[in-house]
C-alpha cells in the first residue's frame, strides 16, 4: 500500500541529517518495496568551493550520501515505523549507520543547481538491516549513479 | 544431507563474506563466524539468505540470532532439512 502525503512528510521530517549535510528535499513515492526522493544541489553547497576551485562539480561521495539519505535512511525509517508501529517521534530515536556500498558506478556529472531524483528498491529488510538497490537520475531521466547500499538502525545517543 | 556436506557448503558460502578466505582452511564447527572468520556483522543477513537459497530452507530471525559458530549454522540447517 502506498504511503499518503502526510506519512511521506512525517518520514521526511524524521530524517536526522541537517544542513549542511542534508541531501533530501522531498519524497515523491513511498511504499513497502520502494521509495523515490528528490534533492536540488544548491549553488552555494560548502563543498563546491574546493571541489573543484573554478570548476564546481558534486563529489561522488556526496552523490552516494544523497542516495543513502533517501534509499536507506528515509526508507529505513518508514519500514521501521511500519514494522514496529512506531511514531515518527519514536523513529527519531534511531540513527541509521551505513554498512555497505557495493558496485557503485558514476555515469554522469552533477553540477551546482541540478535537481536529482533518487530511486531505491528494497532487496531485503531483516533483523534491522536494510539493503537497497539505488539509483540517481537527472530530471530528464538520465542515470548519473547507481549501486547497492545497506545500513542498520541503532539507538541514537540522546 | 550429512553434516560434513552441510559444513562444506557452509564454508563455501562464507568464502564470499570473510575478509581473509585463508581463515576458512582451518575452520571447524567451533569457529566463530564473526570473531574468527572476520565476517562483518552487517553481512550476516546476506549469509543467512545465501543459506536459505542454497539449502532451500527458511531461517527465522530469532533462529538466526542464535548463530554464532559454523556449527550453530550447520545444526540449524540440518534440523531444517530433517
Amino acid at each position: 500500500m502506498a504511503a499518503d502525503r502526510e506519512t511521506m512528510t512525517r518520514i521526511l521530517n524524521s530524517v536526522p541529517q541537517q544542513h549542511p549535510f542534508r541531501f533530501i528535499d522531498d519524497i515523491l513515492e513511498l511504499d513497502d518495496e520502494h521509495i523515490v526522493g528528490t534533492y536540488r544541489f544548491r549553488e552555494d553547497e560548502y563543498f563546491y568551493k574546493g571541489h573543484f576551485p573554478g570548476q564546481p562539480i558534486t563529489p561522488g561521495v556526496i552523490l552516494i550520501e544523497a542516495m543513502a539519505q533517501t534509499g536507506v535512511v528515509a526508507f529505513g525509517l518508514y519500514l521501521h515505523m511500519r514494522q514496529t508501529h512506531a511514531t515518527a517521534e519514536d523513529a527519531k530515536k534511531l540513527t541509521t549507520l551505513f554498512t555497505l556500498a557495493e558496485g557503485v558506478e558514476f555515469t554522469g556529472v552533477v553540477h551546482p543547481g541540478e535537481r536529482v531524483i533518487v530511486k531505491g528498491h528494497k532487496i531485503y529488510f531483516r533483523m534491522g538491516n536494510l539493503k537497497m538497490k539505488v539509483s540517481m537520475e537527472r530530471e530528464n531521466g538520465e542515470t548519473v549513479s547507481s549501486g547497492t547500499l545497506a545500513g542498520r538502525g541503532v539507538p541514537s545517543r540522546i | 544431507m550429512d553434516e560434513q556436506t552441510i559444513f562444506n557448503k557452509m564454508i563455501d558460502i562464507l568464502r564470499g563474506y570473510t575478509k581473509d578466505p585463508s581463515l576458512l582452511d582451518k575452520a571447524t564447527m567451533d569457529t566463530h563466524i564473526l570473531n574468527d572468520l572476520k565476517v562483518n556483522s552487517a553481512r550476516l543477513v546476506d549469509v543467512i539468505i545465501k543459506c536459505e537459497d542454497t539449502f532451500g530452507i527458511t531461517v527465522e530471525d530469532d533462529e538466526a540470532d542464535k548463530i554464532g559458530t559454523v556449527g550453530d549454522a550447520v545444526a540449524i540447517i540440518k534440523s531444517k532439512l530433517g
